[in-house]
């Protein structure tokens, strides 16, 4: 068995998270860690006729630009594992019909990142594969035409509500080479409150975040330098410290999070913080895998947070599920 | 966990940043005021130039309004103006006009049937029915109760 | 004095409106709804055309100002032609609003594009 403690599979062979490739939007391009993405894309619509297209074009590109900067050809890619917020995923699905590559697509609404990472390091733990590539992308547009209103439907976001990034990052998982290697991966189970609010995606997460996070670190033992959670923005993010705080077991100096991390929460006006498949994606692979690189840190829990909403859902009553992936990665 | 959704529900009130509800109501105050006094300036226009009957130059001047909302919408001001206007925008027929040229707009890449014209109604349908329902209620029972 | 007025009341109504989606933290179009039939039922009471004598415009721009031209079409409509009447009135009398807004709708459809983030 390579499973350890109650959920997590211990990865024994070495996948190297070889390199990243991320495209982000226009405002994600003006927050603070801007200059860490590959490409900027300024126009909503780069050059495509809709906002759908423009998310896929943002996959496909970033898997592309991922293979051509390591001369990696398509025989060369065992498998893609990729994922976005779109009904039927089909920004992953229409990108992966131009890539020609073998496809498994994903849904774990923003926790599609970590995720498909974690089960990219099983296929290459288990000798099934030896590169993998994952991909995730979300838009802001077209998340908010399938979850909300019509983007010139006027009115207020409430404070608790967060803003979808958009953006894409492919990750290039490898048997063979250097890097920092994913060595545990802890699937989270849905955890559900019953925050019934979609305009607190934050709070309705926050326990499933705490859930796998406290499952991984129980199961794993390890003394992470860094852990971020995936989009949990300020609401969230204080309430997974508070029951951290609770069972004595701080985690204050070491937590971070992705939605806060990637905008300016005070000048950018994204209320509580950024959110979607992108979030976690663009954060991951433009600044924490280059702080791994650089060995600023060297032991990052990165842990995806999904709201695993649906209007239709939402309409009948339900509340929001939520759920957390871990993926341990080590320099 | 040692929540359950009782105790959690607690968390989150405390945890949720509250809306700026005064400075709202300021603005919407403030925008909602403008755009009825607009109303009233293009209906004494229409009386005072025309000589329209003070019932018409109402009429004339909500159409008004509505062309000037869905001018706005379509240049994508509207958005940008009601974000900070809040009700002040939404509450006049701004409001309403606002609800119908949205989804129109946003729905064109899906064809102009089954896109603009089957959503145009998406936000404004709601509006109508209960409207027209309610104003049935109220002619039947001015039929009973003369 | 009419333009002070319609300024006042407009914005009272509007502060009013604000409450209500600060509070519930509903879609907006729970709050078009509630406006129009409020207004339908206080102008059938007549509460409306004493709100409306007052404030001008600050009565009839609100969409309860909506509702109450639904009132006043189907009362008017049902004394003078019975049953047809008070199915046609609000109808009859709305419909230069309604009609505005779905066609400068599809015309804006026509013209524009859709913008992107805000």
């Amino acid at each position: 068995m390579k499973k350890i403690g109650n959920q997590t599979f211990q990865i024994k062979d070495d996948v190297f998270v070889r390199d990243t490739f991320t495209i982000a939007g226009k405002k994600e391009g003006e927050g603070p860690i801007g200059n860490c993405f590959d490409i900027i894309v300024d126009d909503d619509l780069w050059g495509e006729d809709s906002w759908e297209k423009c998310e896929l074009k943002f996959q496909k590109e970033a898997a592309k630009s991922l293979m051509q900067k390591n001369n990696l050809m398509e025989k060369d890619i065992d498998l893609l594992i990729a994922g976005d917020l779109l009904n039927q995923i089909t920004s992953s699905s229409f990108a992966a019909r131009d890539l020609q590559l073998p496809y498994i697509g994903v849904y774990g609404a923003c926790s599609t990142m970590a995720l498909s990472m974690g089960l990219g390091a099983l296929m290459i733990d288990g000798g099934f594969a030896s590169n993998v590539i994952c991909v995730t992308s979300s838009h802001f547009c077209s998340a908010e035409r399938q979850y909300r209103l019509p983007l010139e439907m006027g009115g207020q976001r409430h404070m608790s509500a967060q803003w979808t990034v958009t953006g894409s990052s492919a990750v290039w998982l490898s048997n063979g080479g250097f890097g920092p290697k994913i060595k545990n991966v802890t699937f989270g189970k849905i955890t559900d409150l019953g925050v019934k609010d979609a305009n607190n995606m934050g709070a309705a997460m926050a326990p499933a975040a705490y859930d796998s996070l406290s499952q991984h670190i129980a199961d794993t033992k390890i003394k992470y330098d860094l852990i971020v959670t995936g989009d949990l923005g300020t609401v969230g993010k204080s309430i997974v410290n508070k029951m951290f705080n609770e069972e004595n077991n701080s985690i204050e100096d070491i937590y971070d999070d992705c939605g806060t991390i990637i905008f300016d929460l005070e000048k950018q006006d994204v209320h509580a913080g950024g959110s979607g498949c992108g979030c976690s994606a663009t954060v991951f692979g433009g600044f924490l895998y280059k702080k791994l690189l650089n060995k600023e840190i060297n032991k990052l829990l990165f842990t995806s947070t999904g709201a695993l909403h649906s209007p239709t859902a939402t309409l009948q009553g339900e509340s929001i599920p939520g759920i957390a992936h871990c993926v341990g990665i080590e320099m | 966990m040692k929540y359950d959704k009782n105790s959690y529900k607690q968390v989150v009130n405390e945890y949720t940043p509250k809306n700026k509800m005064l400075r709202n109501c300021v603005y919407a105050f403030i925008f909602g005021g403008a755009i009825c006094l607009l109303g009233e300036v293009i209906k004494n226009i229409f009386m005072n130039n025309f000589g329209t009957p003070e019932q018409d130059a109402s009429t004339i001047s909500s159409v008004v309004l509505i062309a000037i909302t869905a001018l706005l919408t379509g240049l994508g001001w509207f958005d940008k103006l009601s974000k900070i206007a809040g009700a002040g925008t939404a509450v006049p027929i701004t409001g309403f006009a606002n609800a119908v040229v949205s989804p129109a707009l946003e729905f064109k890449r899906e064809g102009f049937i089954l896109g603009t014209a089957s959503n145009i109604f998406k936000l404004a349908g709601p509006v109508l029915l209960f409207g027209y329902f309610a104003s049935f209620i109220v002619g039947i029972l001015s039929l009973m109760f003369k | 004095m009419n333009y002070v007025m319609s300024f006042v009341v407009g914005g009272i109504i509007c502060v009013l409106g604000q409450i209500v989606i600060d509070t519930f933290k509903k879609n907006n179009a729970y709050l078009l709804v509630l406006l129009v039939v409020t207004g339908t039922f206080l102008g059938y009471f007549g509460i409306y055309d004493k709100i409306i004598e007052i404030g001008h415009s600050g009565a009839t721009v609100p969409l309860l100002g909506f509702g109450h031209a639904l009132a006043e079409g189907a009362v008017e409509e049902a004394a003078a032609k019975g049953f047809m009447g008070a199915l046609s009135g609000g109808v009859k009398k709305t419909a230069p609003g309604v009609a505005a807004a779905l066609i400068f709708g599809y015309i804006v459809s026509i013209v524009f594009n859709p913008k992107g983030n805000k």
